[in-house]
């Protein structure tokens, strides 16, 4: 039916690409990892916007990847930390990869103080929701216009290519962005120089209100990679193991210096665009179907199936969690705005 | 906030990776910029009276450009010139696929595809001599220029890639006004790059638009060898990226080039959608006529000099009898009066009026359409 | 005496800062193999390699974007646009990311986009533009424009240093125009600074770029003919503007005259205008007048884009006119 996303099961690559070679597999500590991070994704993006939005605690627009965690959360996994420098993978999320932020070690406090937007939220209220970064954490802040992300993170894999180093670069956008002018000239930029970036698209079968059909003319947004010259496969986005298989051989591909990897990760928008969009132009259908495909669903019943967790951990991990996530809103709410004044500063280096 | 003290910004170690580039191999750089095997022109219907139309349209490509060259070399010339020398057949030979009231335009090195429209070599002529009397009135120079009531023409902006939304858009009124017109623009393989190609074409492709992408593939887009544009080996990949038809053929084959254009604007009025169609060549002058072009290799200019359009298409049209040397060689001669003429006429028109320069930049009543009286 | 043109003054400076520092490195069309369309950065690829001189493919939005992702972290790029006319290929990444980065999360971009701007070549609409204003609008961006050979070499080296996005204006009309003895060793002229060119206390001309050479001969005529001494202000930065160099001036004189080849709606001599206004209205003693191009896209034939630069007689009508207040 028109719109509706259609699935792949088996990734595919294109055989005159390098393989990716070896790649990690998950362990039992990783995949609870995965869970509880998913897990922590949704509670903190659901209070977001299910409860302080309605409250009118939020300044601005709220957007959240409800339904789309496992795409942030398997691809987090294999952004190296180590803190140096020249050691350290950096990455480009977008406005749906909460979880991104918060395995970047991004406290949940001031995420909720940015999207307040108070003195202590990560660009001290000079700009609101998601649109903050961080080179400690080596989180680069996306802007709206999204597509022009591509070239940045393109050009800081071009830095770990002329300091010869093994660092990756992520970066994450929607289909719909991968229609923007500048997401081709990065693309094609990082093809033509061989440059380590993973781009993993999150296609999540809307923007705004254009269906995937729409936006494209290719089953798959990775049948892109052909025109480009570089390794290319899409995934079911909400198995966490395949994303996390998918993410980690084009990791290892790009360590190896075989080049970029366009991924794309097919999931479902769980919300409407925004917090006040209703999302009446999508079939209710799709939300029933999608709903039994939930990607903490899925790792959950697997977790249970070899014995990892049970009901009782899970419920006590959901209460856990609302609690940390409650303490962090207390914090939040707590902090003070910035002076107006501040306005003027920080537009150049003083 | 984030801080900026840190060592490596002090004292960066820079051992390099080294990366091959491109499509390119290791071992010969340009190998994937040489010509393909040489296959004999396959007459894909066309008469006789077509095939010589043909012909003489290359001819005047290469004479109006051989002319404007030596304009240029007198100092006539305001501004650039850029030549297609060893690439006429892509533009003479996708022009003959369209009607003339389907959609056109031009990119740089497309001049063969206005003559084939019916722009005569004055109007050219004077274009690139800034007069008044040319279709722009002297404001912009080279092909700049159109027509969209009288020639179906749209002309093109230093940007590259502008035109491919805009082509993109042209074809889109034509199918909401019941027409089934088709739309035809260039672009270079360094145009490729641009993210209004990105746009453009995706747009197209999602609204299956009959557009036709010729992409001149010449190997160099000023100094900038294809290995360093992109990692494919060929642009015709571009097309099935989008969702599309892609195909690509010898760009000195004028047949090949011709027929290719015909299958890509049948499938546009059938309503498959668009096609991008890569054409093969070789620049064979540089970037414009200031360029000596010295960074490219000469055997890769000689492996193409044997793959000369003009002498191709004649070889073609001796063996297969449809014409003998002598009259190919009246052919030329009967056009070189001809534009010497154009070019008399050129030169002896007048500048514009300095105040010209304000005009135009708004409508304005009474002057709605003074450019290009003789669309 | 040896003399460096301007050109070559901005090919200098280019060398010595990438020569100093191994942050620094170059990309765009043609920059590599083929030394850049004007040749300013020729040689560079032999002396500098390939992973400090990277030959681009057409593509505005990712050289500059790639210049930003870059830049964060930790080198320091120049970008260059082939002609300037094509910046507005790169204009998001430039005003939305560029601009915007250091005030949204303290991540500063210190990247510099340089090209060739400016007419009086016969390029026509899309290689004469002067698109400084789209930029000096935009906060977050510096925006220089160096005159002379001297700070041609100056202004680089200093944009290159500077930790904020830069946006520096070559004129194309005066690469080989202009050659001047240069200072040995290494000298930088600080961004946010005029230049006084001429003293004078009748009449204050305040001008950039290509116009300095027209206004200083409409000043030498002013003198000769009428006795009326003009004094020539070369702003040098356009963004941050010199505001303490152009009030002192136009106190002194009591009358301003603004002369830029940018178009006339928008163009910096209405802001210029304003600041006077707001600021020293008491020491005027007549209307802060303008000669600009007209608002049109610049014109190909040479009559028109004569008719269409500003020039020396069309300066020293407006200056004589001042002038009798």
């Amino acid at each position: 039916m028109k719109g509706a996303p259609k699935l792949r099961t088996a990734p595919r690559a294109l055989a005159a690409v390098p393989d990716a070679g070896p790649r990690p597999t998950p362990s039992d500590a990783d995949l609870l990892r995965m869970f509880h991070e998913m897990k922590l994704t949704r509670a903190l993006e659901d209070r977001i916007e299910r409860k302080l939005y309605r409250q009118g605690k939020i300044t601005g627009g709220v957007y959240v990847g409800r339904g789309q965690e496992a795409i942030s959360v398997g691809a987090a996994m294999h952004i190296r930390r180590t803190g140096e420098e020249d050691r350290d993978d950096i990455v480009s999320p977008s406005h749906r990869d909460m979880a991104v932020f918060l395995m970047q070690g991004i406290p949940m406090e001031r995420i909720l103080a940015q999207y307040m937007g108070r003195r202590t939220g990560l660009t001290r209220g000079r700009d609101g929701n998601m649109h903050m970064g961080d080179m400690r954490h080596r989180v680069v802040a996306f802007i709206s216009h999204l597509g022009d992300s591509i070239p940045v993170a393109a050009g800081c894999a071009l830095t770990f290519k002329m300091r010869g180093t093994d660092q990756v670069s992520f970066c994450f956008f929607g289909e719909g962005a991968a229609s923007r002018g500048d997401w081709h000239e990065g693309v094609n930029f990082a093809a033509v120089q061989k440059l380590p970036v993973i781009f993993i698209c999150n296609n999540n079968g809307y923007a705004y209100s254009t269906p995937a059909a729409q936006q494209m003319a290719v089953a798959h947004l990775s049948d892109r990679a052909r025109g480009y010259g570089i390794a290319g496969s899409s995934h079911d986005g909400n198995d966490i193991l395949e994303v996390y298989d998918a993410v980690g051989g084009a990791v290892a591909r790009a360590r190896a210096g075989g080049g970029p990897t366009l991924l794309e990760f097919v999931t479902f928008r769980m919300t409407g665009h925004s917090a006040h969009d209703d999302a009446g132009y999508v079939p209710k259908r799709l939300f029933e179907e999608w709903a039994r495909k939930d990607p903490i669903l899925r790792l959950g019943a697997l977790l249970e199936e070899r014995g990892l967790v049970d009901a009782a951990a899970v419920r006590e991990l959901d209460e856990r969690l609302e609690s940390e996530v409650s303490q962090a809103v207390a914090w939040a709410e707590r902090q003070p705005y910035p002076d107006p004044a501040e306005c003027l500063e920080g537009v150049t280096k003083e | 906030m984030a801080t900026e003290a840190s060592r490596l910004r002090e004292r960066p170690q820079l051992r390099g990776r080294k990366t091959r580039h491109g499509a390119a191999s290791a071992a010969d750089p340009i190998a994937g910029m040489m010509p393909g095997p040489l296959r004999p022109p396959v007459n894909p219907g066309l008469k006789r009276a077509e095939l010589l139309a043909m012909h003489r349209h290359l001819l005047l490509n290469r004479l109006v450009e051989e002319k404007l060259s030596a304009l240029y070399r007198q100092g006539q010339i305001v501004g650039g010139l850029y030549s297609s020398l060893g690439q006429e057949a892509i533009s003479v030979g996708s022009a003959f696929a369209l009607r003339p009231d389907d959609l056109l335009a031009p990119m740089i090195r497309n001049i063969g595809s206005l003559l084939v429209r019916g722009v005569s070599p004055r109007d050219l002529f004077l274009q690139f001599l800034a007069r008044y009397d040319a279709p722009t009135h002297g404001k912009d120079g080279t092909l700049h220029f159109g027509n969209v009531e009288k020639k179906s023409l749209i002309g093109p902006i230093s940007h590259l890639g502008t035109l491919i939304p805009v082509m993109t858009g042209a074809a889109m009124a034509a199918r909401m006004r019941g027409e089934d017109r088709v739309a035809l623009t260039y672009i270079g393989d360094g145009g490729t790059s641009t993210g209004y190609f990105h746009e453009g074409l995706n747009q197209a492709a999602v609204l299956k638009l009959p557009l036709i992408l010729i992409v001149e593939n010449n190997g160099y887009a000023y100094s900038t060898p294809t290995a360093r544009q992109f990692a494919v080996e060929s642009l015709a990949e571009r097309g099935p990226a989008y969702g599309c038809a892609g195909e690509s053929v010898d760009g000195t084959d004028i047949l090949a080039v011709y027929a290719a254009t015909l299958r890509a604007v049948e499938r546009g009025r059938r309503g498959e959608g668009p096609t991008v169609l890569e054409c093969r060549a070789m620049r064979m002058r540089g970037h414009a006529e200031h360029d000596d072009m010295r960074y490219v290799p000469k055997r890769l200019l000689e492996a193409w000099r044997g793959r000369d359009p003009i002498g191709r298409f004649e070889a073609f049209l001796i063996e297969e009898g449809h014409a003998v040397r002598a009259e190919l060689r009246s052919a030329a001669a009967a056009l070189a009066p001809e534009l010497e003429r154009a070019a008399a006429e050129a030169l002896a028109s007048p500048l514009p009026p300095p105040e010209e320069a304000l005009k135009g930049v708004y409508w304005e009543p009474g002057y709605e359409r003074p450019w290009w009286p003789s669309a | 005496m040896a003399l460096t043109t301007y050109v070559e003054a901005i090919r200098q400076g280019i060398w010595e800062e990438m020569d100093a520092d191994p942050r620094v490195f170059i990309l765009g069309e043609d920059v590599g193999i083929y030394g850049g369309a004007f040749k300013v950065t020729e040689g560079m690829l032999e002396k500098f390699g390939e992973m400090r001189v990277i030959d681009t493919p057409i593509s505005e939005a990712a050289i500059v974007g790639a210049a930003i992702g870059a830049a964060l972290m930790g080198m320091r790029p120049i970008a260059e646009m082939q002609f300037i006319d094509f910046i507005s290929c790169a204009f998001d990444q430039i005003t939305n990311f560029a601009a915007k980065n250091r005030y949204r999360w303290g991540a500063g971009v210190p990247i510099v986009i340089r090209g060739p701007s400016g007419g009086g070549v016969h390029g026509g609409p899309f290689h004469s533009q002067n698109p400084e204003m789209y930029f000096v609008h935009t906060p977050g961006l510096k925006v220089v424009a160096p005159a002379t050979a001297h700070d041609a070499k100056g202004l680089i080296k200093a944009s290159i240093r500077d930790e904020d996005p830069v946006i520096y204006l070559e004129h194309k009309y005066l690469y080989r125009r202009i050659k001047e003895e240069l200072p040995k060793g290494d000298y930088v002229v600080p961004i946010g600074r005029a230049a006084v060119r001429r003293e004078g206390r009748d009449l204050t001309i305040i001008t950039y770029g290509a116009m300095l050479y027209q206004a200083l001969e409409a000043a030498e005529v002013l003198t000769r003919e009428g006795g009326i001494e003009a004094e020539v202000i070369d702003l040098r930065t356009l963004l941050p503007l010199d505001k303490d160099a152009i009030l002192a001036s136009a106190k002194k004189t009591g009358k301003v005259l603004v002369v830029h080849e940018d178009t006339k709606t928008g163009g910096i001599a209405g802001e210029i205008a304003a600041i006077v206004n707001e600021e020293i209205f008491e020491y005027l003693d007549g209307p802060v007048l303008r000669v600009t191009a007209p608002d049109t896209p610049v014109p190909y034939s040479p009559p028109l884009e004569e008719f269409f630069l500003p020039n020396k007689d069309k300066i020293l009508t407006a200056a004589r006119k001042l002038a009798a207040y």
